[in-house]
């Protein structure tokens, strides 16, 4: 005998009736059936129980009659046992299973980024004028030589002779996460991958390789991963790509690997992943074959093998306790490029108690390990992406200052394609055909408009950016990479400035 | 291995000021005296408060033209500090000579530190023999800027001297009695206009390091990416000025690295890259490699420096002419300046002048192959 | 030790009183002779005033050498002098000047006509960096090259339009976030103009450009139209005045209007009045 579901639900849907005409486009949006239309009657109801707050109907209703709102019904307000932690013990109750959710961690923590401010000249140096001198931002990425040799030849000119290690160009500091095709669908996937091949950057395919029909056109603008679970990893597919990741952790999920829950392995996906469809795609948590640091470095060096030296590698960690250490380690195994994703990084799937509690802020792993990496002198042997909940072009500006060289943006651009932040990616429901596989919710994003949208958006943070640099009185990004001295704390304790490696405002 | 003190945990107040500056070199070697260079200051005098002021000649002890002249400023009247600095320039060098530095009591400046020079060879002892000469003599300074408190090497370049302090560059020069007591091939000077540390001999330019000077108006708004660049390369940043930077990696890159004059103003003024996009494929290839590697000594923000050392003088500005910079020519004499006002009130008649656009170096060498100074 | 420094003025703190310096100048009916030497800035200015005050109709200046803001402190209205320079004037030349005449006899520095609002400047030599900066009307006249930001937001008003004219060649930004004038580059030596971002933010005034040019050295907001009547005439005109206040002052005697005007002209107007509505997102 089952017991009565003793789940409050998290939304009501409050409609107004004397808008509503019943032309039930609200049931047609809806993926997980909140709304229905009583042909009796003929009128559309609601069952608020099922809803997850992802506000399609809100958008699409061509009255304006629906609000959603958080459900006004709660237990006993108690600052100790939050509506969270009864709802989910309860789930747990019927289920036996771990909490799965999506997107990237909710909780209430500090954000350091709200406590770091910016500088701007005034008078004992100019701002330099963004919008009519020139203001640049071209990056590369990759391992640097510690000096140039050269030589002048008989005319004059000047001959490098030092032998360069391959690097990546992108003509703005910001490039697409990993967010693989199967955590989200064919038509976001290649939103993403046209926006990075029309603005100069990149993108980065995340686990689940990249599909063949993609692979001619966007193999210049495309980071390809290698993952645990190896999946989509065939010989063509790292020759079809501007540099390898090896993706060891991301924030979301520090320590364990990915999760496509076998909803969303469709006929496709299984056949860019290789699996049988409708099983569950979980990585295994390390790569099995590395186990210590050395092994690391044999894989990267497999790696580079198999390109020909060709192009970078990049490896990817979750911000976790000894970062700085950890970078350190992975420089020295000859990684060109290190990706940092802190503790608000999303993802399609993950257990909650992963998402809520392991990992550090990223702000504080990239001060650590910007500053170790200069402690040991090697700091030009690599290029740091850090990426986690990158909300806004303050927010790209201060990790430059910080030391990062490029950031990684995942929620963000989800976001600039039309998501809400429901957090139900895992359900492979998505309203807004991001994060689904299922075809008729996947129409529901066209790649062009996706890409367009995207595009702006780089667009939009790159002239914030500028706009900002000019103020500094910067008109290069080198000349703000690592340089702290543009940056001020505010309501942060002694250690935490120490750790930034910043002063307070006002000193 | 130098020892990698850590400055003040990397959080380092910087001085912001905006100033004049001049230069001028007899490119045959004929060394002469320094009032021609305190006239042409005294005519820019508006563009300093009076703060600071200083000097930087080269050719001025033939005697011990072999020896490093280290040029020391004791902040605090305190024998136990004089015998630290005594003691550890003992223990690392050979001293031949030193000496009070000859001022002028009745200079109209405040409160002077007290100034002494030793002329000394390298000692080295153990690991150190591995060093060569000026890597030895980096190191040290670095050490006694670093460690030990209120004593600062100022100068420690052969056959050269930097002097600085808070003054006006007229009155620097009067309590340094440098228009009777010395004579240069190249003298470089400025005059500054200081914000953050009003009253601090050691903050006045010229900086120096080995025999590279350095004289700079502007500011630099990448000075936090320079230093902790150069910092990883062991030089530190100790005399709180953004100029510093200029003075260590020009040693880095032309010292150490070996790199001629022309490359190295391309690395602090680089083109930019829609320039660079329209090269032809070699000189694209050449400047995409120069910003690549060299991204961390991009000196962004305002600046006009004079950088001197032996054999060249060379004047350059920022890659969009934020501050501005006047060449004159007449016969072996060149002359660089914040103004051509300056040039023109010691020297009326002038074979040429021009102004280069941002990024491109006034080069001045001497004339002679072995670069021998002539009397 | 930070020694405790004293508040010192390089401006005013060497100005002598008026009293002591009068014996600078040398009165001969409506002309005034002044020795600038050894004068600082406000001193020279002082006396400046003093002898337009005293009714002088032409003051020679002698042994300039880099006092700023000449003609500056002259707000007579109605009143007309003209200043002859000799020597190298200090930055901003006629720096708000309402409606006088200089000439230099000799190079000038940074800031020539800088918010200039009536009167003439003629300089027989090379100006420095943001000459007639902010400039809202008069004449602007430099024999040979100019350095960066030259014109840069020069303004117009009906018929108020100033107007800079420049014989050899200008460095980058030229005519940076122009609103209105006439900006004239001559590139009589006849090399290639190698000036960058010229016109950028550009949104009022016309460039007229003599000599060897390329699209890719524009800023975007600017584009080339064609040279029509009206334009050549205007062009003309100030050729014609060039001349005059040059030809045998450093440039060649024989040098005639047609030889400039058979030049090649590029004729430069901003593209949009609003060139950064597409930035900002409401």
């Amino acid at each position: 005998m089952k017991m009565k579901s003793h789940l409050l639900p998290e939304f009501m849907v409050e409609r107004d009736t004397e808008r509503c005409d019943n032309c039930k486009v609200c049931v047609k949006q809806c993926p997980f059936g909140v709304h229905y239309y009583d042909e009796e009657t003929g009128r559309v109801y609601s069952r608020e129980e099922l809803c997850v707050g992802c506000q399609r109907c809100v958008v699409y209703c061509p009255k304006n009659a629906i609000k959603v709102i958080p459900y006004p019904g709660h237990y006993r307000p108690n600052d100790y046992w939050h509506e969270e932690y009864i709802r989910d013990i309860k789930k747990q109750a019927e289920t036996g299973g771990i909490i799965l959710t999506s997107c990237g961690s909710a909780r209430k923590a500090k954000v350091y980024w709200d406590h770091i401010l910016l500088n701007a000249s005034q008078v004992t140096n100019p701002s330099i004028d963004p919008l009519r001198e020139p203001m640049e931002l071209r990056t590369f990425l990759g391992k640097k030589p510690d000096r140039l040799e050269i030589e002048l030849d008989e005319n004059g000119d000047v001959e490098i002779k030092t032998e360069l290690h391959p690097n990546l160009m992108i003509e703005t500091p910001i490039l697409f996460a990993g967010m693989s095709y199967g955590a989200i669908s064919y038509n976001a996937f290649k939103s993403l991958a046209m926006a990075a091949k029309r603005y100069g950057t990149l993108f980065n395919t995340g686990e689940g390789g990249m599909p063949k029909d993609m692979r001619e056109e966007f193999k210049d603008c495309a980071i390809v991963q290698c993952a645990s679970g190896r999946f989509g990893v065939d010989p063509e597919y790292f020759n079809y790509s501007a540099a390898i990741e090896i993706k060891i952790g991301q924030g979301a999920k520090p320590g364990i690997g990915g999760h496509l829950p076998g909803e969303k392995v469709t006929a496709t996906i299984s056949s860019t992943r290789m699996i049988p469809e409708g099983t569950d795609a979980i990585s295994p948590a390390p790569h099995h074959d590395i186990y210590s640091i050395e092994d690391l470095s044999m894989l990267i060096y497999a790696l580079k093998e198999v390109t020909n030296y060709e192009k970078p590698v990049c490896v990817k960690i979750a911000a976790v306790h000894n970062v700085a250490a950890i970078a350190s380690g992975m420089v020295r195994a000859g990684a060109d490029i290190i990706a940092i994703d802190g503790f608000r990084g999303g993802t399609g799937a993950t257990p909650k108690i992963m998402r809520e509690h392991v990992g550090i802020p990223v702000e504080l792993a990239l001060a650590a390990v910007d500053q170790r990496l200069r402690e040991e002198g090697i700091r030009n042997k690599c290029s740091i992406i850090v990426g986690g909940g990158i909300r806004c072009a303050a927010d790209v500006v201060k990790a430059i200052a910080l030391g990062a060289d490029a950031v990684y943006i995942g929620t963000a651009a989800l976001i600039a394609l039309g998501c809400t932040m429901c957090q139900r990616c895992h359900t492979g429901k998505c309203a807004w055909g991001i994060c689904t596989q299922d075809p008729e919710l996947s129409k529901r994003l066209n790649p062009k408009v996706g890409a367009e949208r995207a595009y702006n958006l780089l667009r939009a943070w790159s002239l914030e950016i500028k706009d900002v640099l000019g103020g500094m009185g910067i008109n290069a990004i080198e000349s703000l990479r690592g340089n702290r001295d543009h940056l001020r704390g505010i309501g942060l304790e002694e250690w935490e400035l120490k750790v930034l490696g910043i002063k307070g405002a006002g000193e | 291995m130098i020892n990698r003190v850590s400055v003040t945990d990397g959080r380092v107040t910087k001085e912001i000021q905006a100033c004049a500056v001049f230069g001028v070199m007899d490119r045959s070697g004929r060394r002469f005296d320094g009032k021609m260079i305190i006239e042409a200051m005294k005519n820019m005098r508006v563009r300093g408060n009076g703060l600071g002021g200083g000097f930087a000649v080269y050719g001025i002890y033939p005697k011990y033209k072999d020896y490093y002249a280290l040029h020391v400023m004791f902040q605090e009247d305190d024998p136990d500090l004089k015998q630290e600095v005594d003691e550890f320039l003992h223990r690392n060098f050979d001293v031949v000579h030193d000496e009070e530095i000859p001022t002028n009591e009745e200079a109209n400046v405040s409160d002077p530190p007290l100034f002494w020079r030793y002329f000394v060879m390298p000692q080295k002892k153990g690991e150190d023999k591995k060093l060569s000469d000026d890597d030895y003599v980096v190191k040290k300074v670095m050490y006694i800027n670093t460690c030990i408190d209120n004593a600062y090497v100022f100068s420690s370049g052969k056959n050269m001297g930097v002097f600085k302090g808070v003054g006006f560059p007229e009155e620097i020069a009067d309590f340094f009695m440098l228009e009777s007591e010395y004579k240069g091939y190249i003298w470089t000077a400025h005059s500054r206009f200081p914000t953050n540390t009003p009253g601090w001999w050691g903050g006045a330019h010229p900086f120096c390091i080995l025999d590279w000077t350095v004289v700079h108006n502007g500011e630099i708004s990448s000075y936090g990416t320079n230093r902790r660049f150069l910092e990883m390369h062991g030089y530190y940043c100790t005399l709180y000025t953004d100029t510093e930077v200029i003075a260590y990696a020009v040693d880095l890159l032309m010292r150490k690295q070996g790199l001629p004059i022309e490359v190295v103003a391309k690395i602090f003024a680089p083109p930019m890259w829609d320039q660079i996009d329209r090269m032809d494929e070699k000189k694209r290839k050449f400047y995409t490699t120069l910003r690549m590697v060299y991204a961390p000594l991009l000196i962004n923000g305002p600046f006009t420096v004079i950088i001197a050392h032996h054999g060249e003088m060379i004047g350059l500005t920022d890659r969009i002419r934020l501050r501005p910079i006047t060449a004159g020519e007449k016969g072996d004499m060149l002359f660089v300046s914040s103004e051509e006002a300056a040039i023109r009130a010691v020297c009326p008649n002038l074979d040429r002048v021009w102004t280069p656009h941002g990024g491109e170096p006034i080069i001045g060498r001497l004339n002679s192959v072995e670069k021998r100074v002539v009397e | 030790m930070i020694a405790l420094a004293r508040l010192r003025d390089p401006f005013m703190d060497w100005a002598r009183k008026i009293d002591e310096i009068v014996d600078a100048v040398n009165f001969e009916g409506r002309i005034a002779k002044i020795d600038a030497r050894g004068l600082t800035h406000k001193e020279l200015n002082d006396l400046i005033r003093l002898c337009v005050e005293k009714g002088a109709e032409k003051i020679i200046v002698k042994n300039v050498c880099g006092q700023r803001y000449i003609g500056t402190r002259l707000y007579f209205p109605g009143k007309k002098v003209e200043i002859e320079i000799f020597g190298v004037p200090g930055n901003d030349l006629g720096m708000f000047m309402n409606g006088h005449r200089i000439i230099v006899h000799g190079n000038a520095q940074d800031g020539v006509g800088n918010t200039m609002n009536e009167g003439e400047i003629v300089v027989e030599g090379r100006a420095g960096d943001v000459v007639a900066m902010s400039m809202r009307g008069g004449r602007v006249f430099i024999r040979d090259d100019v350095g960066y930001r030259t014109a840069i937001h020069m303004k117009e008003y009906r018929e108020k339009v100033p107007v800079l004219v420049v014989g050899g060649t200008s460095q980058d930004f030229l005519g940076e976030y122009m609103a209105g004038g006439v900006v004239l580059l001559l590139g009589l030596k006849g090399e290639k103009h190698k000036a960058n971002y010229i016109g950028t933010g550009m949104h009022g005034g016309v460039i007229y450009i003599r000599g060897k040019v390329e699209p890719y050295q524009f800023g975007k907001e600017v584009g080339i139209v064609e040279m029509e009547e009206e334009d050549y005439r205007k062009v003309e005109e100030l050729v014609k005045d060039y001349l005059k206040y040059f030809r045998g002052k450093g440039i060649d005697e024989k040098l005639e209007v047609d030889e400039i005007m058979g030049g090649k002209f590029t004729k430069l107007v901003p593209v949009s009045k609003r060139p950064y509505g597409r930035i900002y997102a409401y």
